[in-house]
């Protein structure tokens, strides 16, 4: 049965996909049952995983039996590195689908297969990239969810959400083709897919992995994974597809598709091309940290400069990218920056379901768009109100949240590594969160400030808009928001465990991709 | 001017050609104006990467990757003879013995994983045409400087 994981986390959302395109245009009520159990079946197969990868290492699944040296095959890998972020995934998706029930289901019951098939569809991508073993497969894994998020974010009401679903369309191809553009130079010297194989072959032929069109695709690889997760200078599309898109949409991608595509780039790092190979010539690293650090500092500035919460939290998105991007090249002996990192991948996925589903909640229920428009939300949806703050503390990096602990990791890797400006950075970054957050709880607990004098006014428009919804029960919301916080500080307490995991992972990982 | 040509361009042409289409198709999609033509110029781009890849698995008077139990000179002669029971005897004796020789063969494998791309595009080239049509439904504009105006306009956000 175990051996059989990998194939049920790609199946089973397949399949539930499938039931409710059917299911669902009968009767919408359907849609939700099967998109839970689905996900259930996923969540638990991605526990027997870790239980099954600590006991008797990776495992291998090669889809029809079409073993590695045929050249073509779907090779899926559950290995100690991976495993830890297919349990972050199920568990999101099983929360964001708890939040989604009503969302989803009150206005626009057409829509709602619809929805819910576009939403395991997605899951069934995010999966499969995370245990994809072969670099063309994960492609197409990439491009299934892209084309389920370009769907899922064109959804909304919003006519701004249909636009930025459209230039989301165009720089996702264009990062998606650079990445088969890279895989092809690849494939061209190598002659193989699969991502040991070609790994295998760097080693034992030190000239072909020196060679120019070696590092011409690595160029290319990272260029199109950078658009994906909206590093810096390629970040344009992020900030409006995320921000105008319906709530539940927002919830599952903006936690989950940047990091995976920082996971897809630390993955190829290590088990394509070698860290030893990586990181050859420090000048390519400083610069990628270099790049890291300005996409902190901007994306840090830039959300200062935003009013509408998504905003600010999407451009807080293209800081934490930045951390991780920054962290996985920093390149010191002991690789705590990468750690780092990968920590980071899974607190990050935490606190920004948090964040967002508290602003989905506030969007929804207080018609909060922007962040004047929180006033006095404390006293009206304290638990709401709470998992916002835990979220936030995390973001700003206090001490039992998991945000802290992945600082401590950053910051120490950056400075075994001497990237000074790296540690300086994330201080700067961490500063701006907490400036960004507090005016948050001042105006939550205290109101705006007196000199626009419009309080009570718009305190008792709240209340109006409170009672226009009086179907809406929180819930269903606010429990998926009060399990995400408690994972964010369950992760920061249990951090030990996590790194460790993480640690014995890098150095499996790393034993065999250093031997250059 | 000649050398120039025998050397680098002759023997790269299809490169050459990958690489000028890909501009073409990356050109249309950062300058034009209209949502129909930045989608071609993504479809340019699409098909450049396919040409590219093509172009991985041609060799020189390559024949096609098909395994030929028979050989091409025994199936001639087979057919000749019209005994089908013959050719089966044939057949079975000459599994495995005559593993056809891949120098020969074009590299199917590039072609195979093209064909996944050609269906991943058209997919993506659908979804970004549906998304087109939304824009126009709610925009009543497939330009994309007029579209901004409306947005900036602040009649938007309804």
């Amino acid at each position: 049965m175990t051996d059989q994981i990998p194939a049920i986390l790609v199946l089973a959302p397949l399949f539930g996909a499938m039931i409710i395109g059917l299911a669902g245009q009968k009767d919408h009520r359907a849609c939700f049952p099967v998109a839970l159990v689905s996900l259930l079946v996923t969540l638990f197969a991605s526990i027997g995983a870790i239980f099954t990868v600590i006991e008797s290492g990776p495992i291998d699944y090669f889809m029809g039996g079409w073993e590695k040296p045929l050249g073509i095959g779907i090779h899926l890998r559950i290995d100690s590195l991976n495993v830890i972020l297919l349990v972050a995934i199920a568990i999101v998706a099983v929360l964001v689908a708890i939040f989604s029930i009503r969302r989803i289901g009150d206005k626009n019951a057409e829509k709602t297969p619809h929805f819910y098939s576009l939403y395991l569809l997605l899951c069934v991508g995010l999966f499969g990239i995370t245990i994809a073993g072969d670099a063309f497969n994960l492609f197409v894994l990439v491009e299934v969810s892209s084309l389920t998020s370009y769907g899922l974010i064109a959804m909304g009401s919003s006519r701004r959400g249909t636009l930025a679903a459209f230039n989301y369309v165009l720089m996702g191809t264009v990062g998606a083709s650079f990445y088969l553009l890279g895989v092809g130079y690849l494939y061209l010297m190598t002659g193989s897919l699969n991502m040991q194989e070609i790994h295998s072959i760097f080693v034992a032929n030190p000239d072909i992995a020196s060679s120019k069109a070696v590092a011409i695709s690595f160029i290319l690889i990272l260029i199109g994974i950078w658009i994906k997760m909206a590093f810096f200078p390629l970040y344009g599309w992020l900030p409006n597809a995320y921000s105008y898109c319906p709530s539940s949409s927002a919830c599952i991608l903006a936690p989950l598709m940047t990091k995976i595509s920082v996971y897809v780039m630390i993955r190829v790092m290590i088990s394509v091309f070698g860290l030893g190979w990586v990181f050859a010539s420090p000048g390519y690293s400083n610069l990628v940290v270099w790049l890291a650090v300005i996409a902190i500092l901007a994306g840090s500035m830039l959300a200062l400069a935003q009013r509408e919460i998504k905003k600010m939290l999407c451009y807080l998105i293209v800081a934490e990218v930045g951390y991780m991007v920054g962290g996985a090249w920093l390149a010191d002996e002991q690789l705590w920056g990468l750690t780092g990192s990968l920590y980071h991948i899974l607190a990050d996925a935490a606190m920004t379901l948090c964040l967002f589903l508290a602003a989905g909640i506030f969007a929804k229920r207080f018609n909060a768009i922007e962040i004047d428009d929180l006033e006095g939300l404390f006293k009206k949806a304290p638990w709401t109100a709470a998992g916002f703050v835990v979220g936030a503390l995390a973001m700003i990096g206090v001490p039992p949240t998991c945000g802290f602990f992945s600082k401590f990791y950053l910051i120490r890797g950056g400075i075994e590594a001497n990237h000074w400006e790296y540690v300086i950075a994330l201080l700067i970054s961490s500063l701006v969160n907490a400036v960004l957050f507090f005016r948050i709880f001042e105006i939550a607990f205290f109101g705006v400030k007196p000199s626009e004098g419009h309080g009570h006014h718009e305190e008792e428009e709240a209340e109006l808009k409170e009672e226009h919804h009086p179907e809406i029960p929180n819930w269903t919301g606010t429990s998926s928001l009060l399990v995400a916080s408690a994972f964010v500080i369950l992760l920061g307490i249990f951090n030990g465990k996590v790194v460790e995991l993480i640690r014995v992972a890098l150095e499996d990982l790393t034993v065999v991709a250093q031997r250059f | 001017m000649a050398e120039f040509f025998e050397q680098t361009l002759q023997p790269h042409f299809n490169f050459w050609i990958y690489v000028i289409l890909m501009m073409i198709g990356l050109w249309a999609l950062i300058a034009k104006n209209n949502l129909i033509k930045k989608l071609i110029g993504m479809s340019i781009f699409q098909t450049a990467i396919i040409l590219f890849y093509v172009s991985l698995g041609v060799k020189e008077d390559a024949t096609i990757p098909i395994l030929d139990p028979y050989g091409q000179a025994e199936h001639a002669a087979a057919e000749a003879e019209g005994a089908e029971t013959e050719g089966e005897k044939k057949r079975d004796s000459y599994i495995g013995k005559k593993s056809p020789d891949p120098d020969t063969m074009a590299n199917p494998l590039p072609h195979v994983l093209m064909l996944t791309a050609i269906v991943v595009g058209v997919a993506t080239l659908g979804v970004a045409l549906s998304i087109a049509q939304m824009i126009f439904k709610e925009f009543g504009s497939l330009e994309e400087d007029e579209i901004l105006e409306i947005v900036k306009g602040g009649s938007v956000d309804d």
